[in-house]
């Protein structure tokens, strides 16, 4: 039993946003309008203005992010940095740098001894899957860097 | 001989089975409140730092529309010098359970009415003020401050006596297949909730927590807002807000979530 | 003063020394500059918060600079070591050079 199907011209345009709906996520992101980007070496150069040339240690930031993004308009982002926060001995400046944005900044926080905690927590943006960086500025010079990788995905039909 | 549109449908049906894969994830979990039978609010459905967000009674982002919601309550607007408060008096008394019945029979109009309508037309006919749109900041704000005072209240919309046959309208409208895509509501919120469409979870589809704020809009918005983003997404022209055939889809969906707690202002993708 | 509505939230008592959370949140669309206007396919023009304060009694004790990549509608959180009491006071300056404030008190024992 054939069901009777009418001829509809489909223009070009629709047939390709029906293909794209089974085309993989990455040709999608692909198709996004002009959407500039990051390149690794602007976020490297970011990361080492924000080092102020010096050497980066490895250790005491801890990373608060979601392993995949619901959303990457809103994800949320926590970060705690080691410190005895005293007069002598604060955290001064803590930088937040996301690699395949269109910029590489985030955010810049700037504590002081009266913060008692070098910790913060806020909500970014994130184009698609890429590594948040934290440069953390001690009181005494010394620089430390983390990084944390986050998934983000192009929807479906939630669209 | 198959046709342009034959294949067309062919390929999206193949691609849409193909990226339908199963996803065990949120099936295990003891939901509390938020699951009654086999229905299951969209919570159930979201990432724990969403769900965490919508809890978080400081700074679930919808809270500065609840803010305004309370703030416009007192607020005189229109030429018969009256605010909400007027007439309604304490919101938490007055609004409580409204939440839950809407849509509802109007016998003025004989058809159903959404609670946007409900309050556009105390603001005509009695504010004597203007008619706000159904996503604008006033009716968004007004919306979640009235639905928020039967917040946890189950779901509890009428479906028999003169609600029936629009109620009957609206099942039908979720059951037929629409667009360029073919789909019906039912095709993803019936048969394949838990199921990954391209990268999105798929929910039930359930109307609890509208207006929700969603991540993709940045801002919340209203349950006919939803329903005319998901028409465009399967390539079918979508009703305006208020039309009749949203207003018997929203009963029919508010049906499907009877039981559910008012969530409203819910954080969702 | 500009339209956004802001929150803070500090809590209602704290010891002196005792390190305490703030948190804030502001409606804000934060118009990051990569959006085009859908009918004249133009780009929609940045217009974000760029900074943040919080001063404590006068004195800031904690700042941050944000750039497009911050969500709209921001929510921050931070802490603040109690010294005495007072008023924490946030200012949120946006790129057009509008200012938004909002201050909690806060009683230290």
């Amino acid at each position: 039993m054939v069901r009777k199907i009418e001829m509809q011209p489909v223009n070009r345009r629709d047939m390709m946003k029906i293909v794209g709906a089974g085309a993989i996520t990455g040709v999608i992101a692909g198709l996004l309008p002009n959407l500039a980007q990051a390149d690794a070496a602007s976020a490297e150069a970011a990361v080492k203005k924000a080092a102020g040339g010096k050497t980066l240690a490895d250790g005491k930031i801890t990373l608060d992010l979601p392993q995949i993004a619901e959303n990457g308009n809103t994800v949320p982002i926590g970060f705690e940095v080691e410190s005895p926060m005293s007069d002598s001995d604060y955290v001064k400046t803590v930088h937040i740098f996301a690699d395949k944005n269109p910029e590489p900044d985030v955010a810049v926080f700037h504590f002081t001894p009266s913060s008692g905690r070098a910790k913060a927590s806020t909500r970014m943006r994130m184009a698609k899957t890429q590594n948040v960086i934290a440069v953390a500025e001690m009181s005494n010079g010394t620089v430390y860097m983390a990084k944390s990788e986050v998934k983000v995905t192009i929807g479906g039909c939630g669209g | 001989m198959l046709n342009i549109k034959a294949r067309i449908l062919t390929l999206a049906g193949l691609a849409l089975s193909i990226l339908m894969v199963p996803v065990a994830a949120s099936a295990a979990e003891n939901w509390g409140k938020y699951e009654v039978g086999d229905r299951r609010s969209g919570y159930t459905y979201a990432a724990v730092e969403t769900r965490d967000m919508q809890d978080d009674d400081f700074s679930n982002p919808a809270i500065i529309w609840l803010d305004q919601g309370e703030a416009m309550w007192s607020k005189t607007e229109g030429e018969a010098g009256k605010s909400c408060m007027s007439c309604h008096l304490d919101a938490a008394k007055s609004m409580k359970g409204v939440g839950t019945v809407y849509p509802k029979y109007d016998f003025k109009t004989k058809k159903l009415i959404s609670l946007e309508q409900r309050i556009n037309r105390c603001r005509t006919d009695n504010m004597k003020a203007k008619a706000w749109k159904f996503d604008s900041s006033q009716m968004l704000s007004t919306m979640i401050y009235v639905r928020n005072q039967s917040f946890g209240m189950p779901m509890n919309v009428a479906i028999d006596g003169n609600a029936a046959p629009f109620f009957a309208k609206g099942e039908k409208f979720f059951n037929q297949r629409r667009g360029q895509l073919d789909l019906s509501c039912k095709n993803c919120h019936e048969d394949n909730p838990g199921k990954m469409a391209r990268a999105n979870l798929l929910s039930q589809g359930q109307s609890n927590g509208f207006p929700t704020y969603r991540l993709k809009w940045q801002k919340p918005g209203s349950i006919h807002r939803r329903f005319s983003g998901c028409n465009k997404n399967v390539r079918a022209k979508p009703y305006g807000r208020g039309a009749d055939e949203y207003n018997n889809l929203e009963l029919y969906v508010a049906w499907r979530g009877r039981g559910l707690p008012v969530e409203t202002p819910a954080v969702r993708n | 003063m500009a339209k956004a509505k802001a929150r803070v939230k500090v809590p209602k008592k704290v010891k002196k020394g005792e390190v305490f959370e703030v948190k804030t949140l502001i409606s804000h669309k934060m118009e990051s500059g990569q959006r085009k206007d859908k009918k004249t396919g133009k780009k929609i023009p940045r217009l974000i918060i760029n900074k943040f304060a919080c001063s404590y009694n006068g004195k800031d004790v904690f700042t941050s600079d944000w750039y497009p990549a911050i969500s709209a509608n921001p929510y921050t959180a931070f802490y603040v070591k109690a010294d005495a009491s007072g008023s924490l006071d946030m200012t949120w300056t946006d790129d057009s050079g509008a200012v938004f404030k909002k201050s909690a008190k806060i009683k230290v024992s």
